[in-house]
Parts: structure tokens; sequence; C-alpha cells
């Protein structure tokens, strides 16, 4: 651990009387200092004495029933925010609870600083009592983490690990500070902020005049411009140069899962989620494109399928944050390192302006041909379509909820019926894809976003992960809207069975409580739907609700997410839903107004 | 940029010359690195650097062009990381030690000798029936003498693997750096 630095003599002098602190007392100081509202946490013995320091801070603490909850609401605080999100937990098995969370962070980028206990600095090494080598076993799952076994180190490494989270590409970091360091005391001055280390960096080498005039005449030169907006425009908060760029160039944006509200669904460019649940047209505009700009996103093999036929025809141009991400996955003809906001904003004025005509007619009469063959109408046959409940809600909030799914058929039906207009308005798991992420994180959402109405869709299965969260709503009186999509089924991996794996439905299909009546025992509000006329009730009694309801929406069992490509298939060959498909089949025209609104 | 798809550079030995903070557990974060990414490390030393607080690494890795770019950048995502380089080829002082312990009785013992001596390196210990050869080269040269006292019966063998550092006269790559702890004490 490397101790704070001496005071050097440009630096203002301490305040005359220096105050003395302990380790417990500091976490909590510094945290208000970082502007920290709210940590979700749960005590134990080796973080006691930061737990007890507590009362007298204005941090708010929300305890938590496990501490993967802990680490899921610190993270969908984060991403509701793009604050730093903050949680805490013991030594050993607290700590090991946070792993899952800690790695969700680390695979979609999210800042936030975990905080937790540990056995006296002299019992280390020694297989204490619930130590566990934190540090280690979070390695590769941080971005950076610290050791601290003495007061005087826990101020500045905090704000390092502060400063860590937050810049560059951002991610999770952990700090683990043993009991005696909290117990201990020493000089503490509130004025002097200083890091215990500016950690550094790699130079900016892209963003250069030549590089942008170079990407310009690219974008100049090509006839079917394709851009690919990922997490990184939601981060950097680039949602206004996206905008701006595209309505120069005219370039139609496709979005990865994360980009989703990056760029206005409902805008006439945007093409919606590319990838193995993107529509058809939005991969077979991949497929065609002469020019991809991928913009902070990583290619990802959910985003490309099979590397060797992907985008065949397409230069491509990179430009994200992490120069690690070059050429990973998907050679490049010019990658820009920097700041998309910075670099969309200088590249947007040396584009000439376009309207792309052809290309967008092309993409247009493909989203036709779709139409037909996939869900876009959606009618009322009496049964209750996962796509329905979806849809619907995302008419009835007028697109403006926050959104926070867990993972599954359900996730991938949210990204393609709630049409997002929004930055951080949908919150999920994309990269580690983990299941019971949905009702944690929309708690720390709650917290993040006071004004904005919360939505949880979950399925069945991973609602089950972390619904003792209930509980945490009860207790802290809280109002988030939980719509679980009941298929009665571990949906997606039964979908992948029925395609796949010759229709055997091994350990996949699902019994669950009765999720009324648990909603009830927590002494919240249940409510159950199974025909589709009952939906926009069901939704405005929630909404309405000053409390956490629960509604239950029993949908079909067996329905499936299309299109779909294959792992590692190429992104052009996409299982189409296969027609007469049960909701097609007994469509009736112009249904989209007796959808209830 | 990177090659095309399909034309991968060839994959060849690569030195990299990394400075870190000198704390605990820094090694781990570089061996975790390689580990985790699959990047295939033929030798990593630590020691220390002409300053105080600041580890100097020699890693060689066997990879090609596009590889190399992201070793260097990922490298460069480790907070106690202070800078990275690739050391161009022909540029370069590299230096591999070897002990190499070798069967010499009296039949064999002067032809052990003298065979070492062909390749400057030295004898440091002598048994009835054996001896241990120290020698200081470029890898390639280690590897040479290793082949050439094999046929003598090459009873153990170690090596330090490479350190590495740019020729007299090639600008070091860039000014030394500040203990990352020394930048915030002094405000920048
Ligand atoms: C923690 C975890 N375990 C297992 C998986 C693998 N998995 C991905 S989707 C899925 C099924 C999810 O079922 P459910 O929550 O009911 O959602 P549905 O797909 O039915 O909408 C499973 C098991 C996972 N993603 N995360
Ligand atoms: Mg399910």
């Amino acid at each position: 651990m490397s101790s704070t630095a001496a005071a050097s003599p440009d630096v203002p002098a301490p305040a005359a009387e220096p105050q003395r602190r302990t380790g417990a007392e500091m976490i909590w100081e510094v945290l208000e200092q970082e502007g920290v509202e709210v940590v979700f946490g749960y005590p134990g013995g080796a973080i006691m004495p930061a737990y007890d320091a507590l009362p007298r801070y204005r941090v708010r603490h929300v305890l938590v029933r496990h501490e993967q909850g802990a680490a899921h609401m610190a993270d969908g605080y984060a991403r509701a925010s793009g604050r730093v999100g903050v949680a805490v937990a013991t030594s050993g098995p607290g700590a090991t609870n946070l792993v899952t969370g800690i790695a969700t962070a680390m695979l979609d980028s999210v800042p936030c600083v975990f905080i937790t206990g540990q056995v006296s600095s002299h019992l280390i090494g020694s297989d204490a009592f619930q130590e566990t080598d934190v540090t280690g076993v979070t390695l590769p799952i941080t971005k950076h983490n610290w050791l601290v076994t003495r007061p005087e180190d826990v101020g500045p490494v905090l704000r390092e690990a502060f400063h860590v989270a937050r810049t560059g590409r951002p991610g999770p970091v952990l700090v683990d500070v043993t009991k005696d360091a909290q117990q201990g005391s020493c000089d503490f001055d509130p004025a002097d902020r200083r890091l215990a280390r500016v950690p550094h960096r790699r130079p900016e080498r892209g963003g250069t005049a030549d590089a942008l005039d170079r990407a310009a005449a690219l974008i100049d030169h090509a006839e079917r411009p394709l851009i690919l907006a990922g997490h990184g425009i939601v981060q950097a908060g680039a949602a206004a140069e996206l905008l701006a760029f595209v309505e120069r160039t005219g370039a139609p944006v496709a979005s990865t899962l994360l980009g989703l509200g990056g760029f206005p669904a409902t805008h006439p460019r945007a093409l919606g989620m590319m990838g193995m649940h993107g529509e058809a047209w939005v991969n077979r505009a991949v497929q065609e494109a002469d020019l991809l700009i991928a913009l902070g996103m990583r290619f990802d093999d959910r985003v490309t399928g099979n590397l060797k036929t992907y985008a065949p025809r397409a230069r491509k141009i990179h430009v994200d944050l992490d120069s690690s991400e070059i050429g990973k996955n998907v050679a490049v003809d010019l990658a820009i390192i920097g700041d998309v906001k910075q670099v969309l904003a200088e590249l947007t004025p040396r584009c000439k302006p376009s309207t792309r005509a052809t290309w967008i007619a092309r993409i247009e009469a493909e989203k036709g041909d779709a139409a037909v063959r996939d869900i876009q109408r959606l009618p009322d046959t009496g049964k209750l379509f996962a796509a329905h409940v979806i849809h619907d809600l995302w008419r009835l909030t007028e697109g403006k909820a926050v959104v926070v799914t867990d993972v599954g058929q359900h996730q991938m039906w949210e990204a393609q019926y709630y049409k997002h207009d929004h930055a951080r308005g949908l919150v999920t798991s994309g990269g580690l894809g983990t299941m019971g992420f949905a009702l944690p994180a929309a708690i720390g959402a709650r917290f993040a976003r006071p004004d904005d109405e919360v939505w949880v869709i979950a399925g069945d299965g991973g609602f089950q992960m972390t619904a003792a969260e209930l509980s945490t709503c009860a207790q802290e009186g809280l109002k988030v809207n939980v719509a679980i999509i009941n298929n009665g089924y571990l949906g997606m991996v039964r979908q992948w069975q029925e395609m796949f794996y010759g229709g055997r439905y091994v350990a996949t299909p699902m019994r669950s409580p009765d999720f009324v009546k648990l909603a009830e025992a927590h002494g919240l509000t249940g409510l159950r739907v199974t025909r589709r006329a009952e939906v926009a009730d069901a939704v405005a009694a929630a909404r309405r609700a000053p409390g956490t309801v629960v509604i239950d929406f029993r949908v079909e069992q067996e329905d499936s997410v299309y299109p779909m490509v294959p792992t590692g298939a190429d992104l052009g060959e996409m299982i189409r839903r296969p027609a007469p498909s049960p909701i097609v089949e007994t469509a009736r025209d112009s249904d989209e107004d007796e959808v209830p609104r | 940029m990177s090659p095309a798809p399909g034309h991968p550079s060839r994959t060849r030995l690569r030195t990299f010359v990394a400075t870190v903070e000198d704390v605990p557990g820094v090694l781990n974060r570089v061996a975790s690195l390689f580990r985790r990414r699959g990047y295939n490390i033929a030798s990593l030393t630590v020691g220390q650097s002409e300053r105080p607080g600041l580890s100097r690494l020699t890693i060689v890795v066997g990879c090609d062009d596009a590889t190399a770019a992201r070793v260097e950048a990922n490298l460069w995502k480790l907070v106690d990381l202070v800078e990275v380089h690739e050391l161009d080829a022909g540029q370069v002082v590299e230096r591999d030690l070897a002990l190499i312990k070798v069967r010499a009785d009296l039949t064999s013992r002067a032809q052990v000798v003298q065979a070492a001596e062909l390749f400057g390196a030295r004898v440091v210990d002598v048994a009835p029936t054996e001896l241990v050869v120290e020698i200081t080269a470029t890898r390639e040269r280690v590897d040479d003498l290793r082949r050439v006292l094999e046929p003598f019966g090459v009873i153990a063998l170690v090596r330090t693997g490479a350190v590495a550092m740019p020729r007299a006269g090639v600008a070091e790559p860039s000014p030394l750096p500040l203990t990352a702890a020394a930048k915030a004490a002094s405000g920048t």
C-alpha cells in the first residue's frame, strides 16, 4: 500500500488545528465529500466499526437482503444517474457475495466503489475467521482494488478509488479496509482532498485533425454508411452530438443492447438493436453497409455473429476511449481513440450534409418485409404475449419510464418493443447477462431518479434469484413497479432447447410461488394479468399505487424471441418467426387503435 | 491501423519494457492480465529501476503485430503502470543469464570448458564429474550454448529470462516518470 504523499511547498498548508478521526469516520466523511447520498450494504464483524460511525453522517444506508443485491443496487444507481454507485459489505462471505455484482459492473463498464471490511492486519494470511483474499478474488473483475491497513491511508485511497472508477473507461473498484484501520485514528484535514496517487494514463493518440479528416473522407465517400452506437454514447453523454452527426450525414443508427436510448428510438434514422436478436432489417443493413462507424461499442460476439462473414462489404471506423478495444474482435480501417462526445463534436462539421436517400429507401423496403413476418402488429387474440405486455407498457408510460430488465427472453422483447428515446432509460446487464439483476438494480435506479417512474421487467426465473429484495422495498418504503413476464420456464434456455437440442426441456420448466401472495407477504401489492384486455388496468393501478406493486403477467409459455442468429452463425442467417406465426396468423388489420391507451 | 483480416502479421517474440509502481501485488496484476487475455509469455522479469519506488519489467511475448498493440494497450489500463513500450528489435540491448550444470569428467572436461569459452561463458563451479557454466548473452546465444553442451549431458539449467533496454545513444522512450504518489503530492 502506498502511503499518503508528504505535502509539497505549493500545496496550501493544512488547517491550523488538525482534527482526529478514526478510519471508520473517514470512510463516511470522504463519501460525503465525493457527493455520495446513498450506499447499499450489509453489516458484519469486520465492517462493524464503520457501521458504528454511520449515524454521525448524512449518507443514507439501505439495508439489503443479500450482498449481491447491494452490488446491483450500486450498479443500477450508477447506470441510471451517471454517478458513482457505492456498496458496503463485511469480510469473507459478505465480500464474496458481492462478486457476481462486481463482475456485472465490470463487463458493462459501470463506475462503482465497493467497500469491504477485512480482518485486522495482524491476522491477514492466517486463515482467520471470515478472512478471504478479496483483493485477490476481485483482481480480474475490478478496474483496480486496494487493501488499506492504516487509518492514514483511508481518505487518500478512497479518493483515488472514486477517481479511478469514474475516469477514462469507467468501471468498478474495490477498497478492502482492515478492522484495525477502521478502529485506529489519525490527524485529518477536511480541506485536504489529495488522492493517494494520480494514476498515469496512456497519452491520448486519436482524435487528431488528420484522423478526423480521414474519417470525414470515408464518410463522405460512403454510399451505405451505418452507425453502430454503443454504451459509450450513453456514458459519454454524447446523445446530442450523435443526433447532430446523424442529421448531418443522414447515416442510420443501429444500437447495441446497452446503446439503446443513446439515440431516440422514434427518430426516423433509428433502426433498433442489432445482433443475435436484432430485427432482420438491422442485421441486413450491417451486412450490406459499405462503411461502419462504430461509436463506443466493442464488437461483442452477440453483435457480430460469425466474424469471418461480418459486414463483408464495409470499411470500418472505430471510435473508442479504450485503445485495447481496437482490433480486438474486428480489424478496422481507421481507429480514433478518444471521448466519443468530443470526437463527434469535431467530426460532424467536417462531414458533408447528405440524406442518403437511396440507402434509406433500401432499408425501409426490408422493414416492410420484416413487418409481415415478425411481430409488428399486436392484435388481441385473448392470449397474452410478452410482446403485448411490453408494447402496451411502452405506450402507457409514454416511453418515459426507467426500465430495468433481468436476463432472458423478456430482456430481448423489452429491447425490441419498448422504444427508448432517452439515454439511461434502459438499465440491463448486457456483458455478463446476470439473472437476478433487475429488482436490486431498479432499487438503485429508484434512488438515482427520484422523479421518474421505475419499472422492472423480469422473468419468473430471474426474479426469484433476488426476490428477497422486495423486503428491502418494503422496509425503505420504495415505489418500484415490477412486471414479471411469467412463462413458467427459464424461457431463453427453453428456446435454445427447442431450436438446438431437439426440444428436450431439461431443467427449464420452473414452478414459481404465487407472486401475488409473495408481494402481499411483504406488505406490498400484487396483481395478476392473464388476458391482454387486463394489461392497461393493471399498469394504471400499479402507477397509481403509492408503494411497490408486483404484476404477475401469465404469458404464452412457449413463445420464442425472433429473429435469432444462432451463436457463431452469419449475421445474415437469421431464424425468422415461423409463418404463420401464432400471432401474425390471427392478425387483423389496423389493430393499432385497439391497443388500450 | 490493424492489418486486414485474413492477413495476420507474423508471430514472433517481442520485448516490452514496462515501468510500474513498486507496490504489493503489482506482479500479480501483470501476470493475471496475461493469463486472462491468453497472451503467450516467453519470459517475465522484474527488478529495480533507476528511480526509487518504480520497478521495471521486461516481458517477452510471442505474438503478431495486432496482438502486440493490444498487449501494450491492456498494460496501460493497469492503474499501477507508469509506462510501457515495445522495444524495436534492432535497437535493443537484451541479456539473458543462464546457469547450466553439465556432466564433465576427466575425459570430457577440457572439451566442455572449451565450448563454454567459445561462447564467452564462464565456469563458475567444478566437481569431479560435473561443472556449472554461467552465460550472460542474448536469448539466441544462450539457446546455442545449450545445444552445444547437450551432447555432454545437461543435468540442470536455469535462466533468468531476458532483461532489456534501448541501446546506448537511442533515446529512452520518454523522460523519467514520477511515481503516482509523487504526482499526487505535487498536485499535477
Ligand atoms: C445467474 C445466471 N444463471 C444462469 C443464466 C443462464 N440463463 C440465461 S437466460 C435464462 C433463463 C431466464 O429465465 P427467466 O428469468 O424466466 O426469463 P425468460 O427467459 O423466461 O424471459 C438462463 C437460465 C444466467 N444468464 N444468469
Ligand atoms: Mg421465464
